[in-house]
């Protein structure tokens, strides 16, 4: 199988604040050095709470914004500079926000039309074309075409959003909490539609969650983040069941299932590390029931721990 | 366009604005062809004609010249000013401030402080100083106000533009291939031209006084041409002897300007989506209370009950019923689990409780509200004031919204007791401090002084929790409290509820979306849709066993964690709309149980043992699933 | 808090000289020749040069620039040719006077435009809001030079309940009461247009305050509705309305200039217009540089009373 998507150290950080004379006051890494590769077809669920680098990781995959260190190479083509509109051609993005993600003043047929006349360059009749396959192809009637972004309910919206990222014709779609902003029925549908659209066209989806239930159910594999790193990467059927990470079975520990008594799962405290001034160890050391002195010295590195997961932690669970 | 047009018709005080500006316009552009005395001829001989003399309507000024003549000629020629200066300003305004918010860094920097340091000046001071670098003249005034309003416009519309510049279609665009430059004409300046209408709109007016004050000051136009600005500067030293000189052009100043303010006035609320739905109306501090039918007696049910609540929302001439004739009870130590999706009603039906609905545009229409018996939808508001986190508290949703910004979170929890009893400082302070501690804040005293910024998500909501719980309420209302917060945190919110429920006997009514919370912490549960409620039973039983269809169908739709990766059982259709409910079941045009007498008429909650359904083909007989 | 307030001070360090580029630049512009402007045109061609060569009008523009300056920072910013007198001392003296003036003015339209704003928001279409829209729209489109002179009018002329005009009595006791009744029409006209922007401002802010949700979340603890408007939402509205204040107070003192015309106050704005007709160049520049300067310290002030209201600023 070939791979898709090839990221090798990439990193980026901000830097923050400013002096009054000289440079800024400190840099916060959002996402410490990721090396990962997705292979041709895979759905990579990306899992981790709010603060966690998870939707700068995404907007530096489609080039958003320049990396800091490291490189993205998608199809075996290395795309080092961030200029979208090269990205825009191989890797799309749908964003969590259905309805701020269409212009309000544009009509859907003009959104829809920029990517293929920007992207691709076709023609007035080719576009059309297009427009109705891609419009057959998410369920959406044409006769939508001609109105407002502001007339549609949350889940047209992001049909429509899907609708874009498709007719940039890129293989790769990182879906950015694309049900987040949803009802739990509309939340159902647009699911299964990403899954059919997957096997029609042959995509690769990064799926960006916070929910744990859903990015089981939609994940081939899924990658645990935790303070901008990978703190576990396996098979999704694997991760929750039998979590190697004590941040991974936190999680799956937290998340309310029915026939689960109610309790606090076992943790000190709920507090993220300060981003300015992050401790010299396991960023999770300071919550870790199974902390010893050489995770809160050391960072541990993403590595194979028996079967098909990886896991950054020197004590793992069994 | 024409939307805009009708909005601002209806609009009655701008609509007065708009035809006596026009009326002006219109006279400012026929004056060429009145039959008008010549305003620069002098006569000294006819100086200071009192108004209504023969030949001169409006009178003579101290040279004798005629006042309406020289008003008209003068009305022009502000009208022009006031219009070139607001249109230039606005215009140079806007493309600094687009560039500066679209590139921000550097370029915004620099652009920025440049702003800065122009706003710096009081701006009367740096018109006088264009003035006297360029010497007096109207042309020069008109430059000069111009000149001194691009700060104001750039600094506005930058910051509307980075707002835009950041928000998420603008990202789109870039991922479809769009350059900088066509993002800012296509996807920008769409989105900024409705800002720079309204800004200019409401700027014109001020502009026109400028410029008149220039003239006043005799740094604007040169005698014998006259602005009405000029005229009144002329007629100053005459204002005792025939004050009718400074009153003519004074007035017709004001009438120009006051008739674009409200035209402008117009022109915003017509253009300003927030206003066009009415949303800048104020919430009352009760909701207002409109009960046409008699109110149903008490079942004495439970410490809290809600008997056949309506509650509706009046927009303009549509009535969306959020709340459709919702009844619901709750004991003492009890948790009653309310669920559903957004717009079912659940949050409106909690918020009618102790009349927190906003209002406009909320309306309880029917139905009752009962503690221990006594009826609060007609309680008069101090009533009311008195029950509210007394009696019944409220745990609400975002806890960053929902506390005080500028407060400490002591002082709030502080307050919270204040309202209803009186104590001293020291006291309050042990009391807030014990009150952190019940919630297990660590840290308590350190806590106290916070401001709610400074705190994590988990942290405020149990401020949230520790300011419900300040005077010790049987009821508490929790309004999706963890919705907003991560799950590692919600599952230590959801404990430490299930604790201090344990504790003190509250009585806990949950409203969320989410079956697996219901499932750990309710006794029983109400699934609402479409504003009522089509299920209602102990929690295990109707995990176990839904029988309405709708309550099946969510359950199977909403992914569990441990199940893998498959493919999820989706509802197809959206909810009805509750201004435009269907006659009979309002699900079933997305049922797949449903049969031509769903759509007949009124369904009732059928109700046997603990269980209640509202469907006439449940999944499962009633009786049999009552057993 | 020291620590923010001399770091705000020194960030005005650039203001204050970008300042004195501006007003030097735009005076560099002034065509003709200010020498022939302070001899008059029967000057001969000899005393115009020396006194061009005097008032080192011969030296390049940026060298003039830094004299100027270094001048200014010396406490010397000239001697004014129309007053003959030196420009700082006819600045300071004429400032105190349209700071009497325009202070009151500032106080009338704060207190007078919040509390109206407040209550004209917490009784949303109702009468009284809709008495004190009228008011404020009346207000902010009468020019207030067009005020002052009815006031004067109505109040001076017709029924002499105060003095004509002046900041003092001819004849009699230079005391507050004087004051006063000569600081009474000048300063209401001044403050009428400030209110009503004030007014709207603080009835818009207030307005969108109340839909917050901890207003919410104040009622819901049973709060009276007093303390819900006036503690809680007001509190909240100030963050947007205290810069506001901040560019009214320059909008007051800008209004200043008419006022001190109109009712023949001997301030600085009436000074500036004087020396502008005159050409009086460096009475001009050390004015606008002088008043400018204060404007900036006073918007330092705004900045840090709103950090003091607002912990979520950075110090």
């Amino acid at each position: 199988m070939s791979i898709a998507l090839k990221l090798t150290d990439l990193s980026k950080s901000f830097a923050v604040g400013r002096r009054l004379f000289g440079g800024p006051v400190g840099h916060v890494h959002a996402v410490h050095p990721i090396t990962l590769e997705v292979p041709q077809g895979e759905t990579l669920g990306i899992v981790g709470e709010s603060g966690c680098g998870k939707s700068t990781l995404a907007r530096l995959l489609v080039g958003l914004i320049a990396p800091t260190t490291g490189s993205i190479e998608i199809d075996g083509a290395a795309l080092d500079n961030a200029n979208p509109a090269i990205f825009g051609k191989r890797i799309q993005y749908v964003f969590q926000d259905p309805i701020s993600s269409l212009n309000p003043r544009k009509t859907i047929r003009q959104i829809m039309e920029s990517p293929l006349k920007r992207l691709h360059g076709m023609g007035k009749a080719e576009r059309d074309r297009r427009i109705s396959e891609i419009f057959a192809s998410v369920n959406l009637r044409e006769e939508f075409l001609e109105r407002y972004p502001h007339e549609f309910s949350g889940g047209q919206a992001q049909r429509i959003g899907i609708a874009r990222a498709l007719a940039a014709q890129a293989s790769i779609l990182i879906l950015d909490e694309p049900v987040s902003a949803l009802d739990v029925s509309v939340q159902a549908q647009v699911l299964n539609l990403l899954a059919d659209l997957k096997a029609e066209f042959g995509l690769t989806y990064l799926f960006i969650s916070h929910d744990l239930a859903v990015v089981e159910a939609v994940s081939d594999r899924i990658a645990v983040l935790y303070f901008g790193s990978v703190v576990e990467l396996g098979p999704a059927e694997e991760v929750f069941r039998a979590p190697r990470h004590p941040y991974t079975k936190l999680l799956a520990d937290s998340a309310p299932v029915v026939g689960r008594p109610l309790k606090a799962p076992e943790q000190k405290g709920t507090e993220l590390p300060d981003p300015l001034n992050p401790p010299p160890g396991c960023a999770f050391a300071a919550r870790c029931p199974r902390a010893s002195d050489r995770c809160r010295a050391e960072v541990p590195r993403l590595e194979a721990a028996g079967g098909t997961t990886q896991v950054a932690c020197f004590h793992p669970l069994t | 366009m024409s939307g805009f047009l009708k909005l601002l018709a209806r609009n009655r005080l701008a609509l007065a604005g708009g035809i006596v500006m026009a009326l002006v316009v219109l006279l400012a552009l026929v004056t060429p062809l009145l039959p008008l005395a010549d305003p620069d001829v002098t006569n000294t001989g006819a100086r200071f004609q009192p108004p209504f003399s023969e030949g001169a309507l409006l009178g003579t000024d101290h040279l004798g010249r005629d006042l309406l003549s020289r008003l008209l000629w003068g009305t022009r020629l502000s009208l022009a000013v006031g219009f070139a200066a607001a249109i230039a300003a606005a215009t140079i305004g806007a493309a600094v401030g687009i560039v500066s918010g679209f590139y921000g860094g550097r370029t915004d920097n620099l652009i920025m402080r440049g702003v800065d340091m122009l706003m710096a000046f009081p701006y009367i001071l740096l018109a006088l100083a264009i003035v006297a670098a360029l010497g007096p003249g109207l042309l020069n005034a008109l430059i000069a106000v111009a000149a001194v309003n691009v700060p104001f416009f750039a600094r506005n519309i930058r910051g509307i533009t980075v707002g835009l510049a950041h928000r998420e279609f603008v990202d789109a665009a870039r991922l479809s291939g769009l350059s900088n430059a066509r993002i800012i004409l296509s996807e920008i300046l769409p989105n900024v031209i409705p800002v720079i209408v309204i800004a200019m709109s409401t700027t014109i007016g001020w502009m026109i006084l400028e410029t008149a004050g220039l003239s006043f000051l005799g740094l604007g136009s040169q005698p014998p041409q006259a602005d009405l600005g000029s005229m009144l500067g002329e007629a100053r030293s005459a204002l005792i002897t025939n004050p009718h000189t400074s009153v003519v052009p004074g007035l017709m100043i004001l009438i120009i300007v006051m008739s674009i303010n409200l035209l402008g006035d117009g022109v915003r609320d017509a253009l300003d989506p927030r206003l066009k739905s009415g949303a800048l109306s104020r919430p009352m501090a009760a909701t207002r209370v409109d009960r046409r039918g008699p109110v149903p007696e008490s079942a004495g049910q439970g410490l809290l009950e809600v008997q056949e609540l309506q509650t509706q929302f009046h927009v303009k001439d549509r009535v969306y019923r959020a709340v459709g004739g919702v009844s619901l009870h709750v004991e003492p130590g009890e948790c009653l689990g309310l669920i559903g999706e957004s717009g079912s009603g659940k949050s409106v039906t909690a918020l009618s409780v102790m009349g927190l609905v906003a209002s406009p545009p909320g309306v309880i229409t029917g139905g009752a509200v009962r503690y221990e018996g006594e009826d609060l939808i007609g309680a008069p508001y101090g009533r009311l004031r008195d029950m509210r986190g007394r009696n019944v508290a409220y745990i609400f949703q975002d806890p960053l919204a929902t506390l005080h910004p500028l407060y400490r979170v002591g002082d709030q929890l502080i307050e919270a007791i204040r309202a209803h009893r009186p104590i001293g400082r020291r006291e309050g302070q042990a009391r807030a401090l014990e009150l952190l501690k019940s919630v297990r804040i660590p840290n308590p005293e350190k806590r106290l002084t916070d401001y709610p910024h400074e705190l994590s998500g988990g942290m405020r909501q149990r401020i949230g929790i520790a300011m419900a719980l300040a005077n010790e309420p049987d009821v508490i209302i929790a309004d999706e409290p963890t919705t907003a917060l991560d799950v590692t945190v919600q599952a230590q919110i959801l404990a430490l509820l299930d604790d201090l429920r344990r504790e003190r006997g509250l009585a806990i009514v949950f409203i969320t979306h989410d079956f697996g919370v219901v499932a750990q912490l309710c006794d029983r549960v109400a699934v609402m849709y479409a504003g009522r409620i089509v299920e209602e039973g102990p929690t295990q039983a109707i995990l176990e066993r839904p029988l309405h269809p709708y309550t099946a169908r969510l359950m199977a739709c909403v992914p569990e964690l441990g199940t893998g990766k498959r493919r999820l059982e989706a509802i197809p259709g959206l909810p009805p709309v509750v201004d435009r409910l269907p006659k009979g079941c309002a699900f079933a045009e997305r049922c797949t149980r449903a049969q031509p007498d769903c759509r007949k008429g009124e369904i009732d909650l059928y109700r046997a043992g603990p269980r209640a359904v509202r469907c006439i083909h449940p999944e499962a007989p009633l009786q049999e699933a009552a057993e | 808090m020291t620590g923010y307030i001399l770091k705000r001070l020194l960030s005005a360090i650039p203001v204050l000289l970008g300042i004195t580029v501006i007003v030097f630049a735009i005076m560099a512009l002034i065509p003709g020749d200010p020498a022939t402007a302070i001899l008059g045109s029967y000057a001969t061609p000899e005393n115009v040069e020396k006194l061009n060569r005097d008032l080192g009008l011969d030296k390049p523009l940026v060298q003039q620039y830094f004299i100027w300056l270094g001048n200014m920072l010396g406490g010397d910013f000239g001697t004014s040719f129309s007053l003959n007198r030196p420009v700082l001392d006819e600045v300071v003296e004429r400032f105190g006077a349209t700071l009497v003036l325009a202070g009151t003015a500032f106080v009338l339209c704060s207190i007078f435009g919040i509390v109206a704003g407040v209550v004209s928001a917490a009784n949303q279409y109702g009468w009284g809001d809709k008495g004190i829209t009228f008011a404020v729209l009346l207000g902010i489109s009468i020019p207030s030079f067009f005020l002052g002179m009815m006031m004067i009018l109505i109040f001076a002329v017709k029924l002499k309940w105060f003095p004509v005009s002046g900041m003092w009595p001819i004849y009699g006791d230079r005391d507050l009461w004087a004051l006063l009744r000569h600081l009474t029409l000048p300063a209401i006209a001044l403050a009428v247009v400030a209110t009503g922007v004030i007014a709207r401002l603080s009835r818009s802010a207030m307005l969108e305050v109340l839909r917050q949700d901890f207003i919410r979340t104040a009622r819901a603890k049973g709060v009276h509705e007093s303390g819900v408007i006036w503690r809680h939402a007001l509190k909240a509205a100030m963050v947007s309305i205290i810069p506001v204040l901040g560019i009214q107070a320059g909008f007051v003192l800008s209004g200043a200039v008419y006022i001190e015309i109109v009712f023949q106050w001997p301030g600085v704005g009436r000074m500036l217009v004087d020396a502008i007709l005159k050409r009086d160049i460096l009475l001009v520049q050390g004015g606008v540089v002088l008043v400018a300067a204060c404007y900036v310290l006073f918007n330092i002030a705004v900045d840090v009373a709103q950090s003091l209201l607002d912990p979520r600023i950075k110090t």
